[in-house]
């Protein structure tokens, strides 16, 4: 393994056999390629997003990837061990956040649980002090040490969780959808805690998540998965071009006046008129300053401003986009 | 030179993980465990003591309806009172000590339907341990505690040969007879992997074969005992060296030796209960969300 290939999955496969009662002892088989042949390296230190829509197979790569859940096929390799077979062994370099729920003992409180963590990792002291330190500091949980897990805010629990998964100084951290449900204030503290666990102790990061400002803020390179399959490997930006996507240039006229028209520019098109002010779709990778010059030739023009494509539209395209379906 | 050796060793360690046996680090992990839960438990001293005396008179009620029957009769199935004291205490201890250390396991079942077992599979210590430690309950220590006390009762009362064996079957059957129980244990959470109500099937072997030892073997039917000797052991928990200790018939015919069996059984029960588990285990597959 060279750190290259921190995090290495060729041709991995997950199938669920589900089996529903569909009458008096009468079952129906049916499987469910969970995850359909995903193959991608993470280099150590690498801070990368995993996204795709409910269902696409995010959470189970994940599994796959603690440990948690062995693959039905191929090869995957975290450090250079096979996560199902050396799990315990994984678990020491790992951590891992579950947004969903919590890797803490429900009815102690945090401090109990971060103690217990201590000895179960075999975390030095001086380790153990100075990461606790770190992360009550920069995740502002001071005031929730001696408090029970249970009567913690979702908020609350998630800061809590993350800092449970970095006691033991990972190499890689696992995220599943560690921003669910928090305040834009909480979010902006995870991120930036992120940002900076990543750039000082360059830990490799594996997030998924729904909230497309976490990717953007946090993560140059995105995989989008979908149905199983990744259909996007590369940089955030990349995504447009892949997306075909489109950027709107928003004008307003001195008058109402009928839908803009330029004739000889047909990828150009008014996606909507509100009185004086009218919007145009045009392609992302196209420049806006001509089509500005020929409005303002044709039309009285007083005000206008362009806006960036939503990268969420641009996701939610390739989704339905996706040939698989 | 010298120096820089002398900076290295005195920077921080890595987190060293050793390839240690896979049962010591069971242990070492299910006893951190406990002696959390231990602290939390004993901040509510109060409550501690509450649930223990309700665990204790709980289990006691078993020999008071024991005693009663004695009230109408002098012997049952042909052994006196302090006899089946003998009987009672031995197994009511050794499934104490069973249920106090594995007892928490039946809470499985839940954890694997709704994926909260996941939690545990991403920690670096066995999920047996994890399991079994998980809100160890000290409550249960009442349950032992009038083991004991039924033991000791018949101890005084009996009249009783001692020789060097029979003194010494007194902590090998508990022993073994908490070790077989044990097993039961952990084959029945095993089996929460598949069915989650299996702990029910579990609570039918390991407190209705509490109950069924507590009485002597004459007093059931021939193929009933012919079951828990062979197919699931729990005669060798107490019933086959408690009879040896009193000097009384076996049943179905069994040579004398057999009371000198309940640590191999024990050993066998465990290999068993660890393959089973470990099937269990595998089949585990998280839950959708
Ligand atoms: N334990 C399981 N048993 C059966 N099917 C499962 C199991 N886990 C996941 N699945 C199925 O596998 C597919 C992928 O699920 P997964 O949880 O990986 O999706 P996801 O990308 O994390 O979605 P979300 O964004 O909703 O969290 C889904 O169709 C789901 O129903
Ligand atoms: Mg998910």
């Amino acid at each position: 393994m060279d750190d290259m290939d921190f995090i290495e999955l060729d041709g991995v496969e997950k199938v669920f056999d589900v089996r529903r009662k569909t009458g008096f002892m009468r079952r129906e088989r049916r499987e469910v390629r969970a995850v359909d042949g995903i193959s991608f390296r993470v280099p150590r230190g690498e801070m990368v997003g995993y996204i795709g829509p409910n269902g696409a197979g995010k959470s189970t790569t994940i599994k796959m990837l603690t440990g948690i859940l062995t693959p039905s096929g191929g090869r995957l390799r975290v450090a250079g061990i096979d996560p199902s077979r050396e799990r315990t062994k994984l678990a020491h370099r790992i951590g891992v956040v579950f947004g969903q729920r919590t890797t803490l003992w429900w009815d102690l409180p945090l401090r109990d649980s971060y103690r217990l963590m201590h000895r179960m990792y075999r975390i030095p002291d001086s380790r153990y002090r100075e990461n606790l330190d770190r992360c009550v500091e920069l995740l502002d949980l001071g005031a929730l040490l001696e408090v029970p897990v249970r009567q913690l805010s979702l908020g609350q629990r998630m800061r809590g969780d993350i800092a449970a998964a970095l006691l033991h100084d990972p190499e890689v951290l696992y995220l599943d959808e560690p921003t669910i449900g928090l305040d834009v204030i909480s979010k902006a503290k995870v991120r930036e805690f992120l940002r900076d666990l990543n750039a000082e102790r360059s830990t490799t990061v594996l997030l998924t998540t729904h909230d497309l400002t976490d990717i953007e803020q946090l993560c140059k390179r995105v995989m989008v998965i979908d149905h199983g399959r990744l259909v996007y490997d590369g940089a955030l930006a990349g995504l447009h071009e892949v997306g075909e996507s489109e950027r709107t240039l928003v004008v307003d006229l001195e008058r109402e006046l009928p839908p803009i028209e330029l004739g000889s520019e047909p990828s150009v098109r008014v996606v909507k008129v509100e009185g004086p002010r009218q919007w145009l779709a045009f392609p992302a990778s196209a420049s806006a300053a001509p089509l500005v010059a020929r409005i303002a030739a044709g039309y009285p023009l007083v005000d206008l401003s362009v806006r960036e494509p939503d990268i969420e539209s641009v996701i939610a395209k390739m989704y339905v986009s996706d040939p698989a379906l | 030179m010298a120096e820089i050796q002398a900076e290295r060793t005195a920077a921080p360690p890595p987190v060293v993980f050793s390839e240690r046996s896979r049962l010591v680090e069971g242990v070492r992990a299910y006893g951190l465990i406990v002696a959390m839960w231990l602290r939390s438990t004993m901040a509510y001293r109060a409550s501690f003591v509450m649930t223990t005396v309700g665990n204790f008179v709980s289990t006691a009620f078993d020999f008071v309806t024991i005693m009663l029957m004695f009230a109408h009769v002098d012997v049952l199935g042909g052994f006196t009172l302090p006899e089946v004291a003998l009987l009672y205490g031995t197994s009511a201890t050794a499934f104490g000590l069973a249920d106090l250390v594995l007892g928490s396991m039946d809470r499985l079942g839940r954890r694997v339907r709704d994926g909260t077992l996941d939690t545990l599979l991403v920690r670096p210590v066995p999920v047996l341990a994890q399991v079994a430690a998980d809100r160890f309950a000290l409550r249960r220590l009442g349950r032992i505690t009038q083991g004991l006390l039924v033991l000791g009762y018949a101890l005084v009362t009996l009249d009783i040969a001692w020789t060097p064996v029979k003194v010494l079957m007194l902590p090998m059957m508990v022993l073994s007879g908490a070790a077989i129980f044990g097993a039961v244990f952990v084959v029945g959470a095993a089996f929460q992997f598949y069915a989650q109500d299996a702990s029910e099937v579990q609570n039918a072997f390991t407190y209705g074969g509490t109950t069924m030892l507590q009485y002597p073997p004459t007093v059931f039917a021939k193929d009933l005992v012919r079951g828990v000797t062979f197919v699931v052991p729990l005669a060798f928990v107490s019933w086959l060296p408690a009879l040896y200790v009193l000097g009384r018939d076996y049943p179905l015919d069994l040579p004398r030796w057999v009371a000198g069996l309940p640590p191999v059984v024990a050993a066998g029960c465990w290999v068993l209960a660890g393959l089973a588990w470990r099937v269990g285990l595998r089949s585990y597959r998280s839950t959708g969300s």
